[in-house]
């Protein structure tokens, strides 16, 4: 139980990961790797402020901006500078590495002595279940409330990301933003800069990709320097899980499969690995994995005769 | 109205891929007319439509439109006074948004965008009225994405969106030429009603004749990146297609004859 409460939390956790990868990929196509410094970026932000005593919430959120500045350079770059949008990921990405480690002033920043989100939450939840007690039960099983509560608290921040996200697809700027990535010719002839709005959804979508990483360092008690290697391919198998499971074009339910699909991942990774699966091979598992989903529904349209679609 | 200034453009200057797109244009138009292009590929005449769009900035010459001078503004800030349709039917809608919020997009042409809801019940309702006047059967339609949606539902639809806001200037680059001839038809006579009730000043490509002759009530012809013929007045009414072809037909002739000279000259010089 307590593994699996553990793999729906970081699966949440890293949802926020995916909801940014969705948002640069799906949303505006553009393959954006500054993700793997961003993730590092929050958590190592989140952390050094921990260490100096400011709260969670305020330290969390400066993780998050810290992200929005990295994804506007890379913005910035790839439309002012006129550089190839995978290039100017990996710039940044690159260069986070170095700001990473002056941010952190080591490699490691342990946790396990500052108040962070997972203490806080555990409070909530013990004040909640009115007792001083460390477990309770749930359904016949022995559940940790600071795990508990932690995925709760995980939960809510997942909702309210997610709610906020699709809501904003649903404003002027928002819709602005899909289109971009829809048609830009189109949207340029309508009066919006696509370059505006591409700095402005990469700021976004790095805001929450380093607030996951916020989240994940104070989840698991550390930050580390290596943390956010892989992690696009991560959000990227999310996002593809996502979208099999709604199977659907609309926004709100392409979020909430981004989410859903997070989770169960997350879950599927926990139950190979204990079932004996290498850790050391879990990467070349999660490339492999999202290499099958992107050329399966091609080769499945090969296979299939082509169905077109009815003209009216 | 729109007053274009000896505009100059070269792509791809000092390559071997050098064109010199536009030579010296100079025109004017008057408030409320309707100018249509006609040319041979390659004659300038999307050139200059883009030219005044801002798809590119000119080399040289000046552009005025609505007593603003607008040479040097990009693109996306000359929408406010420009509205456009395409001559690919897929590049003037945005394919998996509904047809409602692409129109809501439209209903904000050139205006601020801010975190007010692109939709409500008053311009879903708008929206609505205005669809049902294409006569498409599409009011009923209007949550549907617009990828779903034939070429010349699209082109109606963005002819729709392009003067939902009256545009000082509207665009038309070939907006028929890929449509079948059923298609072609509606989405022009829909462009003839709407030009028509909102009185809106248009430059329109074509390679239609039969359009140039039936639609606007100017006509110039372009060649090498310059105006060749300009008819309007008494001229333009008399006009029939087989006057324009013929027109053709001699560009076409003292085109041969260029590249005859050319010839005569390298074999006898080179």
């Amino acid at each position: 139980m307590t593994l699996l409460i553990g793999a729906a939390t970081i699966g949440l956790i890293l949802a926020l990961l995916a909801l940014g990868v969705y948002l640069s990929f799906r949303i505006f196509n553009f393959p954006d790797i500054t993700a793997d410094g961003s993730v590092t970026l929050g958590a190592a932000v989140a952390s050094i402020l921990l260490v100096h005593q400011w709260s969670p919430l305020e330290a969390t959120l400066a993780g998050f901006l810290a992200g929005v500045i990295a994804g506007t350079l890379t913005g910035v770059l790839h439309t002012k500078f006129k550089i190839n949008g995978l290039l100017s990921g990996i710039l940044v990405m690159t260069a986070l590495y170095s700001v990473n480690l002056h941010v952190m002033g080591k490699s490691n920043i342990p946790l396990l002595n500052e108040t962070t989100f997972a203490d806080q939450a555990e409070s909530f939840g013990s004040a909640f279940l009115g007792g001083d007690k460390s477990e309770f039960l749930l359904a016949g099983w022995t559940v940790g409330v600071r795990d508990a509560s932690m995925l709760a608290g995980v939960f809510l921040v997942v909702l309210a990301v997610g709610l906020v996200l699709y809501l904003f697809f649903r404003t002027n700027l928002g819709t602005s933003m899909r289109a971009t990535g829809d048609n830009p010719q189109m949207i340029c002839a309508l009066g919006v800069s696509v370059d505006f709005i591409i700095i402005l959804g990469l700021a976004l979508s790095n805001g929450l990709i380093a607030l996951s990483g916020a989240l994940l360092a104070q989840y698991q008690g550390f930050a580390d320097v290596q943390m956010g290697i892989g992690m696009v391919v991560w959000g990227l198998a999310s996002v593809i899980i996502g979208e099999a499971l709604v199977g659907s074009k609309k926004i709100g339910l392409l979020i909430t499969g981004a989410v859903m699909g997070s989770v169960l991942f997350r879950l599927l990774v926990a139950i190979a690995l204990r079932w004996g699966l290498n850790p050391n091979d879990l990467k070349l598992i999660t490339a492999l994995f999202v290499f099958a989903a992107l050329v399966t529904p091609a080769l499945l349209r090969k296979l299939r005769p082509a169905v077109k679609p009815s003209a009216t | 109205m729109l007053e274009l200034q000896n505009l100059v453009k070269t792509f791809n200057p000092g390559t071997p891929n050098e064109v010199r797109a536009l030579r010296g244009v100079t025109l004017t138009l008057e408030r409320g007319s309707f100018l249509i292009i006609i040319g041979t590929n390659g004659s300038g005449k999307s050139t200059l439509l883009n030219a005044v769009a801002g798809t590119f900035l000119v080399d040289s010459g000046g552009i005025t439109l609505a007593n603003q001078n607008i040479t040097k503004l990009p693109e996306h800030r000359r929408a406010r006074l420009i509205g456009r349709v395409f001559q690919n039917p897929f590049s003037g809608t945005a394919p998996s948004m509904t047809i409602a919020e692409n129109l809501a997009l439209a209903a904000r042409r050139g205006q601020p965008r801010g975190l007010g809801w692109a939709l409500n019940p008053k311009l879903r309702q708008q929206i609505r009225d205005r669809i049902r006047s294409l006569n498409m059967g599409l009011e009923d339609r209007i949550d549907n994405a617009i990828g779903s949606l034939s070429g010349g539902q699209r082109q109606a639809l963005t002819l729709l969106m392009a003067s939902w806001l009256k545009p000082d200037l509207l665009l038309l680059d070939e907006h028929t030429a890929a449509l079948d001839p059923k298609s072609a038809d509606q989405v022009i006579r829909l462009t003839h009603e709407i030009i028509q009730r909102d009185h809106l000043t248009t430059l329109m490509v074509t390679h239609s004749m039969q359009q140039a002759v039936h639609l606007g009530d100017r006509i110039i012809m372009m060649h090498r990146g310059q105006v060749l013929h300009d008819l309007q007045g008494a001229e333009r009414a008399r006009v029939r297609p087989e006057d324009l072809l013929n027109r053709f037909e001699a560009v076409r002739r003292r085109e041969q004859l260029d590249a005859g000279v050319a010839e005569m000259l390298q074999s006898n010089y080179i």
